[in-house]
Parts: structure tokens; sequence; C-alpha cells
């Protein structure tokens, strides 16, 4: 059942939403700006971890009074909030124009004042019509979502605490403005908050120009001139997109004066008459959110921030912001041709980034393309929008968010104790830093094994793709791309666990902070594998039932079995606890050469050299540049398309 | 409906068979050569032995990810002869192919590691082809369950030539036959030692040699699909399959890693992609 209904005086007895969502969305802000105010580190620590922990329990508290099915609304009938959003993307606006004349980065400029433009259009238009009461909702997507970004957000939010500590310790040339970055951290949260509790379109657009803002002042944080210009060209691409969004905005101005078109909720069940042209531009600005090709320049630029950072734009929040308004749109897009073509920028998206990986010997390289790939595999899902498909992209989102997040913060753990990012330099992690390391091969474990999270997503678009029109098409792109994954991740888990003679143990003076977030989110990792059922039965599948009217599920002897193959895997290490007894350990075989016990042999001419072994890279199949540039021309191409096409339906 | 009795008897007769079967491979690729050859029983004397060997290992951890190996090989054989899920099967099995290359890598030894690597590029050559396989045998019986796709009485290969033709070619890379042996070999004449088992010895050895039988049987189990509506077809077929796999062993020499990529993936899309696509277009047109 869909509650459609628009009567102001109904107020539905949750008192409990009326306080909880405009709380997950002020009271982040309410930290950061605290946390902007103090400076004092053991304050700063107490304030992060109590507001952390707020945020975690109220979304967790969510989780028990969302209704069971439908969403359910909460009318804000107070006019000046609108007024004062607008003002302040504004006030937002002329900071960005300053920004840019700073950094003499004029097409940042152009953008702005563009999008600006527009907006202040779109406001003169909206001012002579009808007021719709904007409304906040919560439905079992948002939820998830708002569970995603209160808990792995806050998550990370205590794990930066420890790293920046660090950080700042390591980079003494980087400025300390930790005051700012926890203020940025938190309102970040916010803004997402806002975005996936809001029905009404403005508002959406709004926050989702706070997260553009953040993630800009994240990526540039450091202040050297390559973050500048990666910071640079994050906001670039980001702005392209909010021109799209402001677009669509404009579009249903023009088509209901009245304003009655500007819900989500109202807009998906439009039709496609009006529904197409404003969901394929929404689209489009979350394909540069997402920084799905061509636009995935931002993303693997934005590494160049603390990892934190990265962890929380590339897992929890800003691209899933994305990925969040394209499967909102997902039945607009369904069964249109728009849709295919959005659908199949994401799966090759998917295949290409996920190549390009195998090139990739920076870690957080490599969790960059990953994320591309996986937000590909995401919209190709969204895109062509079928239910289960849909049922899929959702699951991908949640086991995406928990397993990645806790990727980069491993990395980011490794590089403070190791000096290097370098997955050559992780070689025997497993003796130097055994507890980073298992929960870095647990992490990596559920982005490709069976029976792990990531695994069963791809299982079910596979199933589902086969149905859909033109399916064979994203079946082949599952079938390689999802080959090509085990590839890096494989040779990624072969190199921590390689049991290297010469490596001494450094698994000491980590933070209690990053020990906390870590465990927690290995723990998370493993947890939403065995309650996958109960999560799709409770949140995914009442959503796609109300949207949709038809839902799916994995049938109960696959589920069945996963359980089992899930505990064997769990039990499967206490073998170890048999064979630890060994007592006949002997050097490898070095082709019968006298060799040390630490791996020296006398090599060719005499000189005695230490075994090194580095992993296959294959640049000349998989480089980054070739690939990039084929990926960026498809994508490129298949964006003019729809363009094209969109503008066919909306003259 | 998963048949538990089915997985029983693949878990106590699968050794015994593939056994067996590596005893006439050996047979037969002797007299190709013009050899005598060993006794037909003579992999099982080989295991016995290695059973008897006193255990050395580089790190105790080989063990963990050995065990993991043997286990998911006869989990994911076992699912598949139960009936179960054809691409859960398919998943179990590179899980339990992963479990390999760990053991490999978790040694720190130059051959094993090259071994792991190119493992690795096999993995990835031939995974796209058996989820073709198994997505092409869905769009015929509608179903991904085994025991579905048994009882469906569909001559399978005359709608799945191209993809059969494609697994082949899995099964060369699967089966550890020349050209495509580049991780390890059955043969004498590996550059890289023994590759990924070279760090495996004594008992360790005989579990990876059980696993790699259980593997065969499987394997020939997955080709018997194409033919199920014939058990005598069916069997027929197998012989005539491994029979061209030992002939092919025999006649070409080891490719490089580029050329069994490539290879792989490009029989993956024209035989595999192209039947799919055929039978994907003449659905529309013929309800199948």
């Amino acid at each position: 059942m869909i509650n459609n209904d628009r009567n102001p005086d109904f107020y539905p007895f949750e008192g409990e939403f009326m306080i909880t969502l405009p709380f997950l969305i002020l009271f982040p802000a309410v930290i950061a700006v605290l946390l902007l105010l103090v400076s004092a580190d053991a304050w700063r620590r107490l304030v992060v971890k109590a507001g952390a922990l707020i945020i975690g329990i109220a979304s967790l508290y969510l989780l028990f009074i969302t209704p069971g099915s439908g969403p359910e609304f909460f009318p804000v009938a107070l006019d000046s909030i609108s007024e004062l959003m607008f003002l302040a993307e504004m006030v937002i606006a002329a900071f960005l124009v300053y920004l840019g004349i700073k950094y003499k980065k004029y097409l940042a400029i152009f953008l702005v004042l563009a999008q600006a433009a527009l907006l202040v259009y779109y406001e003169s238009l909206a001012a002579a019509g009808t007021h719709a009461v904007p409304r906040l909702f919560i439905d079992q997507f948002s939820l998830i979502l708002a569970l995603i970004i209160g808990i792995i957000g806050s998550l990370i939010c205590v794990y930066a605490l420890g790293y920046m500590a660090t950080y700042q310790e390591h980079h003494p040339e980087v400025r300390d403005r930790r005051r700012t970055f926890f203020f940025l951290m938190f309102f970040f949260l916010s803004s997402m908050f806002g975005l996936v509790f809001s029905d009404y379109l403005p508002w959406v657009f709004f926050f989702w120009e706070l997260t553009t803002l953040c993630s800009f002042l994240l990526i540039g944080y450091s202040g050297t001139g390559e973050a500048v210009n990666n910071a640079f060209l994050a906001l670039n691409m980001n702005l392209l997109g909010g021109i799209a969004f402001v677009g669509a905005l404009l579009y249903l101005a023009f088509v209901s004066p009245g304003g009655e078109l500007l819900d989500i909720s109202t807009l998906i069940h439009s039709g496609h008459m009006v529904a197409l042209v404003p969901a394929v531009l929404i689209a489009f600005a979350g394909i540069t959110k997402a920084a799905l090709m061509p636009f995935s320049a931002w993303l693997v630029g934005a590494m160049v921030a603390p990892t934190p950072v990265s962890a929380l734009l590339h897992s929890s929040t800003m691209v899933k912001a994305g990925v969040y308004i394209i499967v909102r749109f997902a039945p607009v897009l369904t069964g249109t041709m728009e849709g295919l073509i959005i659908g199949l920028i994401g799966g090759f998206t998917f295949l290409l980034a996920s190549a390009i990986a195998i090139s990739q010997s920076n870690a957080k390289k490599v969790l960059a393309y990953s994320t591309i790939a996986n937000l590909g595999l995401i919209v190709a899902c969204a895109g062509v929008g079928t239910y289960k498909l849909v049922w899929a992209a959702i699951l991908l989102i949640i086991f995406h968010a928990i397993a990645k997040s806790l990727l980069f913060l491993c990395v980011g753990t490794v590089e403070h104790r190791i000096g290097s990012k370098d997955i050559e330099d992780m070689t025997g992690l497993i003796v130097r830093m055994p507890h980073v390391a298992v929960m870095m091969f647990i992490g990596i474990a559920g982005m490709f094994l069976a029976p792990f999270g990531m695994l069963i997503s791809k299982w079910a678009a596979i199933e589902a793709f086969i149905e859909a029109q033109f399916g064979l098409i994203f079946v082949a792109i599952l079938a390689f791309g999802g080959s090509i994954t085990v590839f890096f991740w494989s040779k990624w888990m072969g190199k921590i666990i390689s049991v290297c003679p010469v490596a001494a143990k450094v698994e000491n003076r980590i933070p209690q902070e990053k020990w906390i977030a870590l465990s927690l989110l290995t723990a998370m990792t493993v947890f939403v594998c065995l309650a996958f059922p109960l999560i799709s039965s409770h949140l995914i599948e009442p959503f796609v039932l109300s949207v949709y009217g038809a839902t799916t599920r994995l049938s109960q002897d696959n589920v069945t079995i996963m359980v089992m193959m899930l505990f064997l895997l769990m039990i499967m290490p206490f073998s170890l606890l048999w064979f630890r007894k060994e007592k006949n350990i002997v050097p490898p075989y070095m082709a019968g050469r006298p060799a040390t016990p630490d791996l020296h042999f006398l090599g060719s001419m005499g000189v005695t050299r230490q075994v090194t072994l580095g992993n296959y890279y294959l640049e000349e199949v998989f480089g980054e540049k070739k690939l990039f540039m084929a990926g960026t021309a498809l994508c490129f191409g298949l964006i003019l398309l729809v363009g094209t096409l969109t503008a066919g339906v909306a003259l | 409906m998963i048949l538990v009795e089915y997985a029983v008897i693949f878990i106590i007769l699968a050794p015994f068979i593939g056994g067996l079967l590596a005893g006439i491979d050996r047979k037969l690729t002797a007299r190709m050569q013009g050899r005598v050859g060993p006794p037909l029983l003579q992999p099982f004397y080989d295991v016995g032995k290695l059973f008897k060997k006193e255990q050395i290992v580089v790190t105790p951890s080989q063990h963990f990810y050995v065990l993991s190996y043997l286990v998911f090989i006869v989990a994911s054989g076992a699912l598949f002869f139960a009936g179960g899920d054809l691409l859960l099967v398919i998943f179990a099995f590179t899980l339990a192919h992963i479990f390999l290359v760990l053991g490999a890598y978790s040694s720190y030894s130059p051959y094993s590691f090259i071994g792991a690597e190119r493992e690795l590029i096999q993995i990835i050559a031939y995974e796209p082809m058996i989820i073709l396989a198994a997505v092409g045998m869905y769009m015929v019986t509608k179903t991904f369950f085994v025991w579905e796709i048994m009882a469906s009485s569909m001559p399978l290969i005359l709608y799945l030539p191209g993809v059969f033709l494609g697994f082949l070619m899995v099964l060369t890379i699967k089966l550890r036959k020349s050209p495509f042996d580049l991780s390890t070999s059955h043969h004498a004449h590996q550059e890289i030692v023994k590759g990924v088992t070279t760090e495996f010895s004594g008992p360790m050895l005989a579990r990876v040699e059980i696993a790699h039988w259980y593997e065969n049987v499987f394997l020939l189990g997955f080709i018997y699909l194409f033919f199920a509506w014939n058990p005598l077809v069916g069997i027929i077929a197998i012989i005539i399959a491994y029979v061209l796999e030992i002939l092919i062993d025999n006649t070409f020499s080891r490719a490089t890693w580029k050329f069994t990529l490539k290879s792989a993936w490009i029989i993956a899309g024209m035989m595999g992609l192209v039947n799919l696509g055929v039978l994907y277009y003449l659905s529309g047109v013929v309800p199948v």
C-alpha cells in the first residue's frame, strides 16, 4: 500500500518520528558546530565519541519504529525553511566563487554561476506557484541508508580521531585544521540524513549540494597543489550533476506549476510522460556523484584526501547519495530506452573499472576502482530497474558500504604503521600486523567470495538480468567483470597472507579509536552475511513490494546452504589449532641453491640477493590509460545518446 | 529438492572414480607416447604413499588452506550432485580454488608464488565461460537447480552446442591439461617446478591430489548435464570428451598466460555468448 495521502491535517501518531527525523538531520550539524568551537584534543575526542554514539543509537532506534511497509510522511509546515535553504545555497555559491577566484579555477566559477542563475530562475517560478507543504519521509530504503550513514559514517568519524592525530604527526607541512575537518565530517552526515529523509525534491537538491560542498572541502584538506586540483575536479563534475538536477526542478516547475510533482513519492508514480525527463536528469546527477565513467576521475583523484575521508566519501556517504537517487527513480527508468542506456553506462563502468583495478598496486586506488565498479553495477541494476534488480541493487549498497569502509580503514591503519599504501609493501602483513591483516582479509573476502555479501548480490543480479529485456548483455558483463574482480582481490589477499620470514611485528601503537571502528566493522561484515535473510525480509522486500507490488528473495534451500557454508568457513580456521603443533618447518624450495633462512641466495656473478616476490599487474592487457580512455569515450557516447533521447521526449 | 543421498554417494564414490580416471589417463597418455605406462591403480598407490610420508611444511598455515580447498571442493561437488543451484555450485567451486591459491601464496616461495599468480589467471580465464554455461542451461530449462535441469529431459546439447565447445576449453584448463597447464602440471617438465603445489608435500599433497579427483568427477558431471536426457549418450559423451582432452594434452605444447587468457575469453565470447544470443533471439520467435 502506498500512502499517497496529501491531506495536511493527517498527522499519523508517530510522535517519535517527528522528533527522530529532524533530530538525525540537525544533531550531527550541532555536533559539527561544537567541534568547530572546541580546540582541545581531549574535548574533541569526547564530543566525537559521544556524538557518534548518539547518532548510531538514534539510527538504530529508527529500525524499531519504522512501519512495516510503505513510506511514512511528515509535513513540515515551516515556510521559512525553504527560504533559508535558498539563502544558504546562494551563500555557498558566493563562497565557491571566492575560492574559484582565489585558486584561479575559472571553469568552477562558471559552473557555480550557471547553477546559481538556474536556481534563481527556478525560485522565481516557484514563488509564483502555489506552495506544496514540503515533507520528510521514511521508508525501508531510507531507513537502510540512514543505518549505513548513522552507524558506518559515525564509526568512520571515531576512527578519524586516531587517524588524524597520527596524520598531523606524519605530515607536519599540512596545517592542523582538525576543527574544520571534524566539522565537515559531521556536517556531511547531517546532509546525508537530510538527503535520504527528504521527499521534497528542492530539499533533496539542497542537501545534494551540501554533500558536494563538504566533499570538495574535505578532498582539498591538505592544501597541496594536487589536493586542490583534485578537489576542484570533484567540484566541477558534481556541479555538472547539480546543474542537471536544477534542470529537473525547472522542468517540473514548468509541467506542474502547482508543485505537486516535486515530491519523489508522487513523481515516481506519475507515469513516463512527465517523470521520465526529470528522472533522467536526476540520474545524470547521480552518475556524476557516483563517479561512473566518464566522471570516474574525481573519485580516483579524491584519494589524495586523508583515508577516513576516502572511507566516508566512497563507502557510506557521497557516492551512496548518487546511487540512492537512481534506485529511487528506478521505477520510472525501468522498461525505457533511457533506463537501459543508463544501465549500460553502469555495466561498462563495472567491467572497465574492475579491469583497471588489476593494474593498480596502490591499495587506495584499487579500492577506488573497485568502488567505481560496484557503483556501476548498482546503477546497472537500477537503470534496468526490474523489481528483482532493485532488490539486488539495495543488497549491493548495504554489503558494499560495510566491506568497503572496513577495507579503507584497514589500509589507513596499515599505511600509518608501515608507511606505505602500496600492496607490494604489504607482503607478510599476517606476520607483521596479524589482527589488522585478518580484518583486511575478511573485508576482501566480503567483497568477492561466496558466501559473503557482495557475491550474493552479484548472483542475484545475474539471475535477475537473465529475465530482463536485453539482459544478456549485462549477464555477459557480470560473468567477465565478476571473474576479473576475483583476480585483483585474490592477489591482494595472497600478498597479505604470505608468511614472509623476514618480517617483524609492528602492530603496536594503534590508537584505541581505530581498533573500535575496525573490530565493529569486521563483526558487521560477517554479521550481515548471517543476518541477510532477515535484512532482506524485513527491510528490502517490503520496500520493493511497496514500490513494485512484487518482490523477490533467494530460495530457502540456497539460504540454508549459504549459511552452512558460512559456518563451515568460520570453523575452518580452528583447524590451525591442530596444525599449529607442526614441527618440521623447512624453508621454501629454492631450486637447490644454498639459501639463508631470510632467503638470501648467491645469484649470478657472485652477487648475494634476497628473494622478493611481486604480483602480476598485467599492464599490457589491463593498463589504466588505455581502458580509462575506452571507458570514458564509450560512456560519454552513451550519455550523449541518452541526452538526445531525453531532449526528444522533453521537446 | 536437494537430494542428500546423492551428495553422500558422491562424497564416498568420487575419489575412487577420480583415482581410477587418473589411472586410465596415465595409461592412455603412456600408450599415446609409445610407453607401457604405470598400472591402472598407480594413482592410489601414489596417494597412499604420500600419506605415509613425514609431513614437512614451510608454514603451518598451509594446512589450513589446503584442508579448506579439499573441504570446499567436496562441498561444491556434493551440492552439484545433490541437485543444488548451479550458480552457487560454481561460486563454491571458485572459493575452493581461491583457497588453493592462498595456500600457495602463504609459503612465500618463488615457485609456488608464480604458480599462484598463474592459477589466478587460469581462474579468470575459465570462470566467465562456466557462468555462461550455467546461464545457457537456465535459458533452456528456466531453472538453475541441477535436479530440475536433470529432470527437464531437454536435449541441452542441441540448444547449447557453442556453450558445450566453450565448456571443453574450461575442461582443458581445469583438468590441468597442456596447453593450459600453466600453474602446475601432471608432467615433470614444468619450468616453475610444480607451480602451485611446489610447497605441498606428504599428506598435504595427498589432500590436494584427492581434491583434484573430486574436482574431475564434478566436471564430468557438468558435461553429463548437457546430455542428461539420455544417460547412454551422456556416458559416451563423457568418455569422448575425456579422451579428447588426453589427446589435446599430448598434442600441444604449453601456451603463455596471455594466449590462454585471450583464447579462453575469445572462445567464451564467440562460442558461449553467440550461442546464448541466438538462443535469446530465438526464444522471442519460437518458445523453447
